[in-house]
C-alpha cells in the first residue's frame, strides 16, 4: 500500500496508468454498449466518418470502431500471452544461469547470446513465412513472439541473481540446511519480483509492437483482426496514398498509446522499486 | 581434558591456476582445542576468511590435512549442525522480506528432526532474550525495521537458538561502533560460558582480540607468523607483523602518528 | 583569526516514505578558523551522516533544512539549489571525502578520467593534456605508483589505494573546507594509517587547511582532530578539545562512549568495556527533555522533563546542567 501511494506521487506512473486504464476500458466496457459481434458490411467502400459511423469504414465498407475493438483486444491477448511466455522462459533461464554457474551459465549464456545476435523479426518473418496462410492463429504468433522474445530478461535476470548469489543471506540459508531449489525461490525470486515484473511490463508491450510488425507486413494472423492487419490491409488498399487518414491514424494512435503509457509505467515503478532511489 | 577441534597441518589452499595463481592460506599448522576462544588476526587479504571458511567446510584445502574432531569435513549438513557463524554485515545476512522471527525459526532447518512447534517457539524466544531483546520488540519486524547493533543481536540470537559447539565469527564488529561492539564482545563471551562453545574470532584489530582471545594468531599473506596467549603476543611481539599491527591501532595512551 | 566556517543553530529534517519528518539534526553551532581540525563522533544514527550533507548546503529532497543557517567564508550555503552548490560550492569551496570510496568511483571509468572531469567542469579552459599533468603532479604526492593508479578502472585497486584515489580527487581544487565523512571506517588498521598519514601529509603541504573529520572512533581522533564534538540524537552534547574530551569527558554520553572503548594495552584486559544499555530516542517522535536520559547513568528525577541547552563547563561546551 505504502508502494501504491509512492507510486501515486509519480506524475509519470499517473499518467501512464490513466492511458493504460483508457486503453482497458475502451477494449472491455466499450462492447457492452457498443455492438462489436457482427462485422458486415455497413456502406461504401472507404465511407468517410459520419455521425453513425464516428470513425468511417474501411475497404470492404465495414465500421472502423468495430474493427479497432476488435483488433484492440487481439493486440492485447498477443501482448499479454507472449510477455507471459517470454518472462517466464528468461526468468527461468536467468535464474538458473545465474544461480548455478559454472558450466550450466556457460551453457545457457551461449544460448542467450545466440538469440540476442539473430534479430528477433528476422526470426519472426521466417517462422511466420514458414507456417503458411493457413495456420497462422493469433496464439500461435503470440506463442512465436514469446519464444522468440525471451533473451533481454533471461540476460538481465542472469546478472541480478548472480549478484545475490554471493550475498550474505545465501550463505546463512546454506548454514541453515536450506537446498538449492529453497535457495532459489524463496531467497532469491522475491529480490528479483520488482525486477521481473518491470521486465514483464516492457515484453508486453514489446509483443505488441512485434504482432503489429509482422501483421503490417502480411504475416499475422489470419483468423481475427489486430491492430497490425487493420494496418495491413489499410496499406494493402492504398488508404495511405488516397489519404483515408481513418484507415491508418487510429490504429497507429491505439498502438502508440499501449506502448508509451506501459513504458511510463516501467520507468515510473524504477524509480519506486530501486533502492538507491527510494528512501 | 581438552580435546581438538580442528587441527590443520601444512594446510595450503590456493585459487586459479598456471599463472594466475594465488596462494590465500600459505602452510598453516596449528590446533584449536575445546572450549577455546581463538583470535584470526591480520589486515585485509591476509587469508583470515579463507581460513575461516575453510573451517565451515566452504573450503577443502589444496594439499594438507586439515581435520575437525580429528576427521576431515565430508557432510555439509552435520558439519553445520556443530559448527556454525556470524557474519560481518548484519544487515545484509537475513532475507528482506521475512519476519526476523521466521528466519530465526529457519535455522532449524539444520537439525535432521525438528523440534515441535512450541518447542522451537520457546528456544527462539529465550535466544531473544539471551541477547536483551524483548520478543515483543521484534515481533513481526522485517530486517530492514532495526538498526545495526539490533541485527547484529540477531544474528547472535540465531546461535543461541542453534547452540553449535563452535562459533566462526567473522569479524562481527567491524561494520558497528563502539558501544554496539562492547555488547556484542559480551554476548560472544557468554556463549563461552554458558553454552561452552568454542570460538573462532576473526579481525583486523589486534585490541578486540587482546580483549576476548585465549590465544591469538597474527596472519600475513596466508601465512601464521605468531600464535601465543594474549599477553605474550602483544607484550612481547615476535613477529614485526605483530608489531606493526599494534602500531597501527589508534590508541588513546600511546603516539600514533604525528600532525606536522 | 577570523572564522571560516560558522554554523548556526542548524536544524535539519528528513521525510520518511510514509511521510512522517525525523528531525534528524537538531541546535547545530560551532565555528571553525582556518586551519583547524574539528572532529565528530557519535553512535550510528546520531545525526552524523545528514549534517554533513546540511554542512555542504546539499538538500536533496527528502532532506529539508528546518532552521539556521551555515556559511563558508562569510557566504551563505543555505537556500540555494543542489544544482548551484554543485557548480560553486563543491569541490573549491567545501569537499567531502566519502565513506565508501567503491561508491564513489565509477566503475567503468578510469581514475583518470573520473579526476579529470572533476577539473575539467571547474576549469574550462584547460586542455585535457594540461589537465591529466596536474593530475600526475597531485597523485605523485600520495606514495602510489601514479601511473598505475591513474590508468587503472576503481577494482584493480586496493581498499587503500581506492580511498587514496578519492581523497586525492575530493582535493584537487584546493577546497577550502573538507569534510570527511568516516573515510576509514571501512579498511583495516593498516590501510586506516597510510589513509590518516595521506591526510596529514595533504595538510603539511597546503592542499587544504580545514577539515571536519567524522567518525564513530574516538581514540582515532584523539590522534587526528584538535578539537572533538560529540554527537548524540542530532544534537552536539559536548564540545571541547581533543585531550579535553579523550581524557577528561564531562557529559554522561561521553564518559559513557569513553568506557566503551577498548585498549590492547598491558594490563587493560582487566579492565572491562561497558556498552551503554538501551537505544536512542526515535527522533520522529517528539522529545521532551534530555534526550540522554532514558539511557544515562547519572540521570536525576527532573531530567526526563527538562531539555538541555549548551552552557559552557571550564573552556568546554556541555549539554548537561549537572556536568562539572
Amino acid at each position: 500500500m505504502k508502494l501504491l501511494k509512492n507510486l501515486l506521487k509519480s506524475p509519470m506512473f499517473v499518467i501512464g496508468t490513466s492511458l493504460f486504464s483508457l486503453v482497458l476500458f475502451a477494449a472491455f466496457i466499450v462492447p457492452w454498449f457498443y455492438d462489436i459481434t457482427t462485422l458486415q458490411r455497413v456502406g461504401d467502400s472507404y465511407g468517410a466518418p459520419t455521425a453513425q459511423y464516428l470513425l468511417g469504414l474501411d475497404h470492404l465498407g465495414r465500421d472502423y470502431i468495430v474493427l479497432l475493438l476488435r483488433g484492440l483486444r487481439s493486440s492485447l491477448y498477443v501482448g499479454l500471452l507472449a510477455g507471459v511466455i517470454a518472462t517466464v522462459l528468461g526468468t527461468l533461464i536467468g535464474l538458473i544461469a545465474g544461480f548455478k554457474g559454472g558450466i550450466v551459465d556457460d551453457v545457457l549464456s551461449a544460448l542467450t547470446n545466440l538469440f540476442v545476435v539473430i534479430p528477433q523479426l528476422v526470426l519472426l518473418i521466417l517462422i511466420s513465412a514458414s507456417i503458411g496462410d493457413t495456420g497462422r492463429s493469433l496464439t500461435l504468433i503470440a506463442v512465436i513472439i514469446g519464444l522468440t522474445g525471451w533473451t533481454w530478461s533471461a540476460r538481465s535476470v542472469r546478472a541480478q541473481s548472480s549478484a545475490i548469489k554471493s550475498k550474505d543471506h545465501i550463505s546463512l540459508a546454506r548454514l541453515n540446511g536450506d537446498g538449492g531449489l529453497r535457495i532459489l525461490l524463496i531467497h532469491i525470486l522475491p529480490y528479483l519480483f520488482s525486477y521481473v515484473f518491470m521486465v514483464f511490463i516492457i515484453l508486453i508491450s514489446a509483443g505488441i509492437l512485434s504482432e503489429s510488425a509482422i501483421s503490417m507486413i502480411g504475416l499475422g494472423p489470419v483468423d481475427t483482426q489486430s491492430l497490425g492487419t487493420i494496418l495491413n490491409d489499410a496499406k494493402n488498399n492504398g488508404a495511405l496514398s488516397d489519404g483515408y487518414w481513418w484507415a491508418f491514424l487510429p490504429a497507429t494512435g491505439i498502438i502508440i498509446s499501449i506502448a508509451l503509457s506501459l513504458y511510463l509505467i516501467n520507468t515510473s515503478m524504477d524509480g519506486v522499486f530501486n533502492p538507491r532511489m527510494r528512501k | 581434558m581438552q580435546n581438538k577441534i580442528f587441527d590443520a597441518e601444512n594446510c595450503v589452499r590456493t585459487f586459479g591456476h598456471g599463472k594466475k595463481i594465488v596462494t590465500a592460506v600459505d602452510d598453516v599448522t596449528f590446533d584449536i582445542k575445546d572450549g577455546e576462544i581463538v583470535s584470526l588476526v591480520g589486515g585485509s587479504s591476509c587469508g583470515k576468511s579463507v581460513l575461516a571458511k575453510m573451517m565451515l567446510g566452504l573450503h577443502k584445502p589444496t594439499s594438507g590435512n586439515f581435520l575437525y574432531k580429528g576427521k576431515p569435513i565430508t557432510d555439509h549438513k552435520a558439519h553445520w549442525r556443530e559448527v556454525q557463524s556470524v557474519f560481518q554485515d548484519p544487515f545484509s545476512c537475513f532475507n528482506q522480506f521475512f519476519t526476523i522471527r521466521s528466519q530465526l525459526k529457519a535455522a532449524f532447518g539444520i537439525y535432521k528432526e525438528k523440534p515441535s512447534n512450541a518447542e522451537m517457539e520457546e528456544r527462539v524466544d529465550e535466544s531473544l532474550m539471551a541477547v536483551n531483546v524483548k520478543p515483543s520488540e521484534i515481533e513481526g519486524k522485517y530486517p530492514f525495521e532495526l538498526s545495526g547493533g539490533q541485527m547484529q543481536r540477531m544474528l547472535l540470537a540465531r546461535i543461541f537458538v542453534l547452540r553449535p559447539q563452535v562459533l566462526i565469527a567473522d569479524e562481527p564488529t567491524s561494520m558497528v561502533d563502539a558501544c554496539v561492539r562492547a555488547n556484542i564482545l559480551d554476548y560472544l563471551m557468554k556463549l563461552k560460558k554458558e553454552l561452552h562453545m568454542t570460538i573462532v574470532f576473526i579481525t583486523h584489530d589486534i585490541g578486540l582480540a587482546y580483549y576476548v582471545s585465549d590465544r591469538l594468531f597474527i596472519m600475513h599473506k596466508g601465512k601464521i607468523v605468531e600464535q601465543g596467549s594474549p599477553e605474550e603476543v602483544t607484550t612481547k611481539p615476535k613477529s614485526e607483523h605483530t608489531v606493526q599491527l599494534l602500531e597501527d591501532i589508534p590508541d588513546v595512551n600511546r603516539e600514533w602518528i604525528k600532525k606536522k | 583569526m577570523s572564522a571560516i566556517f560558522e554554523v548556526e543553530n542548524l536544524s535539519l529534517h528528513y521525510l520518511t516514505r510514509f511521510g512522517n519528518k525525523v528531525h534528524a539534526v537538531n541546535d547545530v553551532s560551532f565555528t571553525m578558523e582556518q586551519g583547524e581540525i574539528l572532529g565528530i563522533a557519535g553512535e550510528s544514527g546520531c545525526g552524523k551522516s545528514t549534517l554533513v550533507n546540511g554542512l555542504m548546503g546539499l538538500f536533496i529532497p527528502p532532506l529539508h533544512p528546518t532552521s539556521g543557517n551555515v556559511r563558508v567564508g562569510g557566504e551563505s550555503l543555505m537556500n540555494r539549489s543542489p544544482k548551484d552548490i554543485r557548480q560553486n560550492v563543491l569541490s573549491r569551496k567545501v569537499s567531502m571525502i566519502p565513506q565508501g570510496a567503491f561508491n564513489a568511483l565509477n566503475p567503468v571509468r578510469k581514475v583518470k578520467d573520473i579526476a579529470a572531469d572533476v577539473m575539467a567542469a571547474h576549469m574550462k579552459d584547460m586542455d585535457r593534456k594540461h589537465i591529466y599533468e596536474r593530475l600526475k603532479e597531485r597523485f605523485d604526492l600520495f606514495g602510489m605508483e601514479t601511473e598505475k593508479v591513474l590508468n587503472a578502472y576503481p577494482i584493480q585497486l586496493t581498499a587503500g589505494e581506492r580511498q587514496r584515489s578519492v581523497i586525492g580527487i575530493s582535493t584537487l581544487l584546493n577546497p577550502q573546507m573538507v569534510i570527511a565523512d568516516e573515510p576509514t571506517s571501512a579498511l583495516d588498521v593498516t590501510t586506516q594509517k597510510v589513509v590518516i598519514k595521506l591526510i596529514f601529509d595533504l595538510l603539511e603541504k597546503g592542499i587544504f587547511s580545514t577539515m571536519i573529520f567524522i567518525t564513530h572512533e574516538l581514540p582515532l581522533l584523539r590522534h587526528v582532530a584538535d578539537n572533538i564534538a560529540i554527537m548524540y540524537a542530532g544534537q552536539i552534547v559536548e564540545k571541547g578539545t581533543a585531550e579535553q574530551v579523550v581524557f577528561d569527558p564531562r557529559h554522561p554520553y561521553t564518559k559513557a562512549l569513553m568506557g566503551a572503548m577498548l585498549s590492547a594495552d598491558e594490563g587493560q584486559k582487566s579492565r572491562k568495556p561497558t556498552a551503554i544499555e538501551g537505544a536512542p530516542p526515535n527522533l520522529a517522535n517528539p522529545i521532551s527533555g534530555c534526550r540522554f536520559a532514558e539511557r544515562c547513568p547519572s540521570v536525576k528525577p527532573d531530567c526526563k522533563n527538562k531539555e538541555q541547552v549548551i552552557r559552557i563547563v571550564g573552556d568546554r561546551q556541555v549539554r548537561c546542567e549537572y556536568a562539572e
